[in-house]
């Protein structure tokens, strides 16, 4: 069983009838030839090493190159005095992005979903809603599912590496995952979790993979917190009824076509964009 | 559907997978293969590896890993002095290796006793690796399954022994590749199993005519 659509993903429910998250447990466990409880078991400590993560942040670190690492502190901070313009869900959400992008760049543990580069988006958006709102462990881990089934249709059609289509392969998708799953445990239907899967990946389509010195630090760690936010729009857009006019498949094959066409300096080589900047290069010179 | 853990997942310490959790089984395979932690380890950073590497931990990573760390141990950061705790004398140096993955180290692990050992391995991405050479013998391997690695002189019976031996395990052969580097000279045999092999079968190998040494990847020791 695997799902080359997400025509093919909504199908595979229908027919089974089955809800989102089950269908892509149920692929799992026929295409692994595990037990179900194996995979459950497995995916229920994701969802706990994925807060255990977060927690672990340490504003005071700061990774070898001093680029990063104090981001998600100072955002925690200005959040405390509550004068944010997003409001305090969203500054939460952008705060706990900053702190798994600082946590990676400083060496700490964290869950590639679907990269490491990427590995902001879903626990800032999942790990906020969960603290703020109150849902269940069961929820979340059933929203793993979800996300995972949406990055590996994504992975099907298209690519997940910035190598190999840009930043919109790794922060798109990581939004895209996050927005469908979210747009679920919001009560959204198949549809708007599809419609939201669309709208996330259109509104980051083109976004290149530029990293200074082709460290995974200026610009992808602020990066997480568009991926997060993107996703969160994308969510309620759908939840307001709001539809995408292309359907989530061909958004999709749009973004492997940008990605192809995309230049292989701006393709995680550190080379254009803004790793091409002239403060990118004097910082380059002076690393190490 | 891929595995759904290749994409939440894995767990890893970062910043990168390719970089970074790929540099780690790199060194931790390396090891496996030396059959013990090196008391020294020279090691060549070519392409992507040697130009990045150091702002992406590639060298503490591989150090960690030859350490016995997996890609998610908290202690890959302090890997460099956990070595020289540990007594192993490590050094690094950036070197072209020609028509080699842009992510490939060349390891080279000296112990006591024991020939030293040169591996080249490149990290493909998303935490996974490929082993290319093996001594100098090109070989092609992921160390994702069981692996069996037997090293021996290139002449008639030495693959049969070995799949007889297999065989009375009850050890089923999944994929087999045989390489040499010249008609009567050092083969390698790459054997990929569906079952873990008896420690007792590994030893009997061991002894075998023609047969210079034998090493199983056992997977289910890596997480």
């Amino acid at each position: 069983m695997s799902f080359q659509s997400m025509e093919e993903y909504k199908a595979y429910c229908v027919e089974n009838n089955l809800s989102m998250w089950e269908a892509v447990l149920q692929a799992d466990v026929e295409e692994q030839g595990i037990t179900r409880e194996h995979s459950l078991k497995k995916m229920q400590n994701m969802w706990k090493v994925m807060k255990e993560n977060l927690d672990n942040y340490d504003r005071d670190l700061m990774s070898r190159s001093n680029l990063v690492g104090k981001d998600g502190g100072q955002m925690e901070d200005y959040l405390e005095k509550g004068e944010t313009l997003c409001g305090d869900f969203v500054a939460k959400v952008m705060a706990n992005a900053l702190k798994m992008g600082c946590n990676n760049a400083c060496m700490k543990r964290i869950i590639a979903a679907p990269t490491a580069g990427a590995c902001g988006v879903i626990p800032a958006v999942f790990v906020t809603y969960y603290r703020e709102k109150g849902i269940s462990d069961e929820k979340m881990v059933e929203a793993l599912y979800i996300s995972a089934g949406i990055g590996n249709v994504i992975g099907e059609r298209a690519f997940l590496a910035g190598a190999s289509g840009g930043c919109q392969a790794e922060i798109g998708s990581a939004a895209a995952m996050a927005a469908g799953a979210i747009t679920y445990l919001r009560g959204g239907t198949i549809d708007q979790a599809f419609n939201a899967c669309a709208m996330s990946l259109k509104n980051l389509m083109g976004l290149v993979c530029d990293p200074v010195g082709g460290l995974v630090e200026v610009p992808c760690v602020k990066r997480n917190v568009i991926g997060a936010v993107d996703a969160l729009t994308a969510a309620d857009m759908a939840l307001a009824g709001i539809e995408s006019q292309i359907p989530v498949d061909q958004v999709i094959d749009a973004m492997r076509e940008v990605g192809e066409k995309m230049d292989i300096s701006l393709k995680e080589t550190g080379i254009g964009g803004v790793a091409g900047t002239p403060k990118a290069q004097e910082i380059t010179k002076h690393l190490f | 559907m891929g595995n759904i853990f290749d994409i939440i997942g894995p767990v890893m310490v970062g910043p990168s997978s390719s970089h970074t959790a790929g540099a780690v089984k790199i060194g931790n395979i390396a090891s496996q293969l030396f059959g013990e932690t090196p008391d020294k380890v020279t090691i060549y950073l070519h392409g992507s590896f040697g130009a990045t590497g150091k702002g992406h931990g590639t060298d503490k990573a591989l150090i960690a890993g030859l350490l016995g760390m997996h890609p998610d141990d908290l202690k890959i950061p302090d890997s460099f002095e956990l070595a020289k705790e540990a007594g192993v004398d490590f050094s690094f140096e950036v070197k072209d290796i020609k028509g080699a993955h842009p992510n490939t180290a060349v390891l080279i692990l000296e112990g006591k006793d024991k020939s030293p050992m040169k591996i080249q391995a490149s990290s493909t991405g998303g935490g996974r690796i490929r082993i290319n050479k093996l001594d100098g013998v090109e070989v092609n391997f992921r160390a994702e399954s069981n692996t069996l690695i037997i090293y021996n002189i290139d002449m008639p019976g030495c693959v049969s022994s070995v799949a007889n031996e297999l065989y009375k395990h009850q050890v089923n052969i999944a994929t087999l590749q045989l390489y040499r580097d010249k008609r009567g000279g050092r083969a390698v045999m790459v054997i990929e199993t569906d079952e873990s092999i008896p420690e007792e079968a590994v030893k009997w190998l061991d002894d075998v005519e023609g047969i210079l040494k034998v090493t199983f990847l056992n997977v289910s020791d890596y997480k």
